[in-house]
């Protein structure tokens, strides 16, 4: 079992507020292995982003544990870089600066930061673009540079929170496709959070099934896709029947949340 | 396309200028209201050149200037930091904020008694009443400020290994600037009203002085001069923290277009 790389264990997280206590999310069990693509889709509301957030250790969970290599984590770290949906670019930093961010907290000197920075520059293809500002990016672009200032921090792991959903659809199959080829050249192990089906199934070699609030795993799938993801996996018979298993998980999800309700 | 709509922005702001002088000349030169109520411009003009070889105008304008800057910087360089601390932790926040708000509502011209007494009637006496007039103003900017930085960004930091220092220096420090720039613009417009505070008494030169003096020889056109200049100045401060805004925070949106 030496390949698990992030491994959540009964992870439950509670909010109390001026309604009372929410539960946000309840007893989530989850593993992801060494350089797998592992996605997460559930429903709005179903407690995905504070799961990332609990992973990524911005937010402390009630109870339960997460473990990275073994070791529970514990706070913030370099070694879990997170892509967020509204980028959070620093507007006051050029594309390389940027994205030499987390190695210049390093104290890494400024020609290997340039070095470093050049290398994802390339493989996130915003050649030619080094000295923009980000207020001059597409929402695409901005999010190119969003996912090379984190791998250029060359974390353990890379945490995705919706990070195309809020970008056009085109520009989305674009990106995916940039993601898929990147987890392909990079081999980072990489955790990703949706709500959309169709890129659950698209990127994903297996796919976590969230169920309404309080958000616990329903299911777990593997997907047999080519390993090479591109936009004409859309329209094969296993994407299709993948894509139906979770619609059916999804839908009986909400019948069973209409019902108890 | 920009440009030209650049330029038509600029006539309107002219064209102010230019009908509140159009009617100030038809108020005057037309005889409608008397020379003791308000001075026609030209004899305001003609006073202002008369400082000017007398010596007085750059000998005033300097002497104002420089406390308003020394009193406003003063201002800058404590507020700064409280502000900063104050937007940080809740601890410190709890600490200091009731005093600062106490101290907020207390009208510094109540206070010119006490700074006198304490410190006489030298130079750093008007630097304190400057300072008391903007500093408790300023600290709570900054701190509001500083605190409506985007949580993301500073998430963004965490995840990517930043530590608290880098956190304010790398991130708090930068997303504030333009913010802190407006502030410090708007706070040293208002040092100038407690300027005329500050030399309400015990001063023998300025700006201030000189309109406070005129009142009692009914010397419209003086007044009229001196108002005149302290508003030129603050254009001209205000233009400047507009450029070294640009300079500082050349990536800030609402500038670039």
């Amino acid at each position: 079992m030496s390949d698990i790389k992030l491994q959540a264990i009964d992870l439950t997280k509670k909010f109390y507020g001026t309604a009372g206590e929410v539960v946000a999310i309840e007893n989530v069990n989850l593993t992801v292995k060494e350089s797998e693509f592992v996605m997460i889709v559930g429903p709005s509301g179903c407690g995905k982003t504070t799961l990332i957030n609990l992973i990524g250790g911005l937010e402390e969970q009630t109870s339960g544990e997460i473990l990275l290599d073994g070791q529970p984590v514990k706070g913030p770290g370099p070694e879990r870089g997170m892509v967020f949906q509204g980028y959070s670019l620093f507007p006051w930093l050029t594309v390389q600066k940027n994205i030499e961010f987390g190695l210049k907290m390093k104290g890494i000197s400024k020609s290997e930061r340039a070095e470093q920075a050049k290398k994802y520059i390339e493989l996130v293809g915003l050649n030619g673009f080094e000295n923009a500002l980000p207020k001059q990016l597409s929402g695409g672009m901005k999010q190119r540079v969003a996912i090379a200032r984190t791998l250029a921090n060359e974390p353990e792991i890379l945490l995705m929170d919706e990070p195309f959903g809020a970008l056009d659809a085109q520009t989305r199959v674009v990106m995916q496709e940039l993601l898929a080829d990147i987890s392909q050249k990079t081999r980072t192990t990489i955790l990703f959070i949706t709500h959309d089906i169709d890129e659950a199934v698209l990127l994903g070699e297996r796919v976590y099934v969230m169920s309404r609030r309080p958000g616990t795993i329903r299911d777990v799938l593997d997907v047999n896709l080519p390993e090479i993801r591109t936009h004409d996996c859309l329209v094969l018979p296993e994407f299709l029947e993948a894509k139906k298993k979770i619609m059916d998980m999804l839908w009986q999800e909400s019948q069973d949340a209409a019902l108890s309700r | 396309m920009k440009k030209h709509k650049l330029s038509l922005y600029q006539l309107l702001s002219l064209l102010c200028f230019c009908l509140i002088i159009a009617a100030w000349c038809i108020l005057t030169f037309g005889g409608f209201v008397s020379d003791l109520f308000l001075p026609s411009p030209l004899e305001v003009v003609r006073k202002i050149g008369q400082m000017y070889r007398e010596g007085t105008l750059w000998a005033n304008c300097y002497e104002s200037t420089k406390r308003v800057v020394v009193g406003w910087i003063w201002s800058v360089i404590v507020a700064l930091p409280v502000g900063m601390l104050m937007a940080n932790s809740k601890k410190f926040a709890a600490f200091i904020q009731p005093i600062i708000e106490f101290a907020r509502y207390l009208p510094v011209v109540a206070l010119v008694p006490l700074t006198l007494l304490y410190l006489g009637i030298g130079e750093s006496q008007k630097y304190t009443i400057i300072f008391l007039g903007t500093f408790f103003q300023l600290v709570l900017m900054v701190c509001d400020t500083v605190s409506s930085v985007d949580q993301n960004l500073i998430n963004a930091a965490r995840t990517l290994g930043a530590g608290r220092w880098q956190i304010y220096r790398e991130v708090i420090f930068p997303a504030s600037l333009p913010g802190l720039m407006d502030d410090f613009r708007l706070t040293i417009g208002w040092a100038w009203t407690y300027l005329v505070v500050a030399e309400m008494v015990a001063a023998s030169n300025g700006l201030g002085y000189m309109i406070l003096r005129s009142q009692r020889y009914l010397a419209t056109d003086t007044i009229f001069a001196g108002l005149i200049l302290i508003g030129l100045i603050g254009l001209i401060t205000d233009f400047l923290f507009r450029v070294l805004t640009r300079i500082v925070a050349p990536w800030h949106e609402r500038l670039s277009d």
